[in-house]
């Protein structure tokens, strides 16, 4: 069973909020939507659910064209950023409202609330109001209905962005296990490159309403295949600088020049945009990092395991994030080293060019 | 042992709200207090009377048919205004540019002054030239609201429900733009009735500003004068003579300030004890 969208376009009024999209989710693993703030990523995980219907293309689940059949016979369940409960119903009403609206018997009601709330370490809070749980308990909650729900289609829309540090990485950890072998297809909205490669499985980057990518999510990360996809998937942010090929040499900024090795020579000869990580430059030349870039330092943020450093280099600010604590103070003029062998060259019309 | 030092200037600080609170609320308090245990003929005599006065009202019968009015009148208002104010509230878009053009619409009562809607409403409803009146006998129905006590209600209890619905509108209105858009997505893909999402999600949410809604409107439709006296006086008869309407024709018109004095504490004290009651049965739940 899985979801697919064929040139599937979302307009509002003169805005397209969806640029024509066809993509097949895959139900073995989680699909993960990453983009930025009004990347598209709410609007897209309304046409999956239903919620809004398609300006044009069709949504196809589970070889059944489902592009006109309403939300509630879908089979759909959902958990926000917000923690949706309904306010004065105990936990396990809460829980056990899809079912009731299901109409089930109260004995088969019983054992999937409890599993569920079993699952979800819930079982001590069932008689509770959602007011008197923490945010993480009312977050569960929101997750035990969606999964009490035996949904096909299960949508998380950023459910960890509104809770704190620890309980997120808590929850994050649980829930690929927690949909692990139920068949269902899971896709799961977030703005942090981290938490993609965290959970892993398929990632779908997103930009302004266009799905620039999807694959295995660590090759989307290793190989983007361009320009936006890499901006997207890239935590603290990709450094970039325009550069020009000649020969067998790279030159950025019209001073920092290195040879290139491997298929990167084929290229033809000419201008390109170049992005390379910030954890592929650092204070110290070894590893690879060899080509010296010299900058002011303007920000520099200290975490104890790593250093993040943003220095100015010709009209752009680039980061560098190396381990260990480096004493570098801002204004310093200082040398930083660059790995070329991960530099990303893309051409003119933002495509990789895949070395 | 160190002596202590003690700084007594704190006081100083509070003085201006002592002062204050003793001037606007105190010492008029202890007015009415000294009235309400005296007897006085003027020219300053007073004569001691105990708890005369509170007795007297106390067993008056027209006191109690007052206090029976007022009771009905704020009863009805409240339960014909805050079902309404809800219902207009729920039906309001929630975008859009017709949201401010019904904001202005509703607000526009509740910026008139009070005598205005008494008397607009007298004329508006005259029997002989008034539009409401003229349609209503027009329709075949007998009706004068300066003769009847019955029309004489009806009209009093619609131009209060013409005067404070929106007040509840939008109060309910502010509660419901406050619930997250995600709410009726989550109860749309659970399947829930319209029915349902007013009852489990919209409802329990509005309950904080319903249950200030509920208090505005109760203390401000129990303390009632200024429309009613305009549109009717009280009358025909005393039949809308509620408390204060009754009060002021004790105090002033017949000008037993004992009596007048003792029925305002009583009056306070009413309104003071449904309010603590109100208030407590409404939030009971949620100090669970």
């Amino acid at each position: 069973m899985t979801l697919e969208f064929k040139n599937v376009v979302k307009r509002v009024g003169a805005d397209t909020h969806i640029h024509e999209t066809s993509v097949q989710l895959r139900n073995d693993n989680f699909n993960i939507l990453l983009g930025a703030t009004l990347s598209g990523k709410t609007t897209m995980m309304q046409l999956m659910a239903g919620l809004e219907r398609p300006s044009s293309g069709e949504v196809w689940f589970d070889g059944k064209n489902v592009t006109g059949v309403a939300v509630q016979k879908r089979n759909v369940s959902m958990v926000h950023q917000q923690f949706i409960n309904y306010p004065n119903f105990s936990v396990f009403e809460n829980i056990a409202s899809p079912l009731r609206v299901a109409r089930m018997t109260k004995t088969e009601i019983d054992n999937r609330v409890g599993q569920v709330a079993e699952m979800l370490k819930l079982t001590p809070m069932l008689g509770r109001r959602p007011s008197e749980l923490s945010g993480g308990q009312q977050q569960r909650t929101a997750l035990a209905r969606a999964l009490v729900k035996e949904a096909d289609l299960v949508l998380l829309d950023e459910p960890l962005a509104n809770l704190d540090f620890k309980l997120r990485e808590e929850l994050r950890e649980e829930l690929p296990k927690l949909f692990h072998d139920r068949g269902c297809t899971v896709v799961y909205a977030t703005s942090e490159p981290t938490e993609a490669l965290l959970l892993g499985g398929y990632t779908a980057t997103l930009h302004e309403g266009r799905i620039t990518q999807f694959g295995d999510t660590a090759s989307v990360y290793r190989q983007p295949h361009d320009l936006e996809t890499a901006r997207v998937f890239s935590d603290p942010p990709m450094n970039w600088a325009a550069g020009t090929k000649k020969g067998d040499s790279f030159i950025i900024n019209d001073k920092v020049d290195w040879a290139l090795t491997g298929m990167e020579k084929s290229f033809a000869d000419g201008p390109y945009t170049v992005g390379i990580r910030p954890h592929h430059i650092g204070p110290v030349a070894h590893d690879g990092k060899t080509v010296p870039i010299d900058g002011q330092v303007l920000i520099t943020e200290l975490s104890g395991s790593e250093s993040v450093v943003h220095f100015d280099f010709g009209s752009q600010t680039w980061v560098s994030q190396s381990r260990g604590i480096h004493p570098i103070k801002v204004g310093d003029h200082t040398r930083f080293y660059m790995d070329p062998a991960q530099c990303l060259y893309f051409g003119a019309d933002h495509r990789r060019i895949a070395a | 042992m160190a002596a202590k030092t003690t700084n007594q200037k704190a006081w100083f600080f509070i003085i201006p709200v002592i002062a204050l609170v003793a001037f606007n609320a105190l010492i008029p308090l202890m007015t009415v207090v000294n009235y309400s245990v005296q007897e006085t003929f003027g020219n300053n005599v007073f004569f001691w009377e105990g708890v005369k006065w509170f007795e007297q009202v106390l067993h008056s019968p027209r006191f109690h048919a007052s206090l029976l009015r007022q009771f009905a009148f704020t009863f009805i208002i409240l339960a014909i205004e805050i079902p309404f104010g809800v219902a207009v509230a729920l039906s309001m878009p929630r975008q859009g540019p017709w949201v401010s053009v019904c904001l202005v619409l509703m607000a526009l009562p509740l910026l008139i002054p009070w005598n205005v809607v008494g008397a607009m409403w007298n004329i508006f409803a005259l029997p002989d030239i008034g539009f409401l009146g003229r349609v209503i006998n027009g329709m075949g129905i007998d009706y004068n609201f300066t003769q009847q006590p019955v029309a004489a209600w009806f009209t009093t209890i619609l131009m209060d429900v013409w005067h404070w619905t929106s007040l509840v509108v939008l109060l309910a209105y502010a509660g419901l733009r406050s619930i997250p858009d995600a709410f009726y997505q989550a109860a749309k893909i659970d399947g829930a009735k319209p029915w349902a999402v007013f009852r489990y999600i919209q409802l329990p949410k509005l309950k904080r500003v319903l249950t200030i809604a509920v208090l505005l409107r109760f203390m401000d439709s129990f303390m009632i004068y200024t429309e009613p006296f305009v549109l009717t006086g009280g009358g025909p008869g005393n039949s809308t003579t509620f408390l204060s309407i009754d009060l002021v024709k004790i105090a002033l018109g017949q000008f037993d300030l004992g009596p007048a004095a003792a029925m305002s504490l009583i009056y306070f004290l009413i309104v003071l004890l449904l309010c603590w009651v109100f208030y407590t049965l409404m939030m009971k739940d949620e100090e669970q």
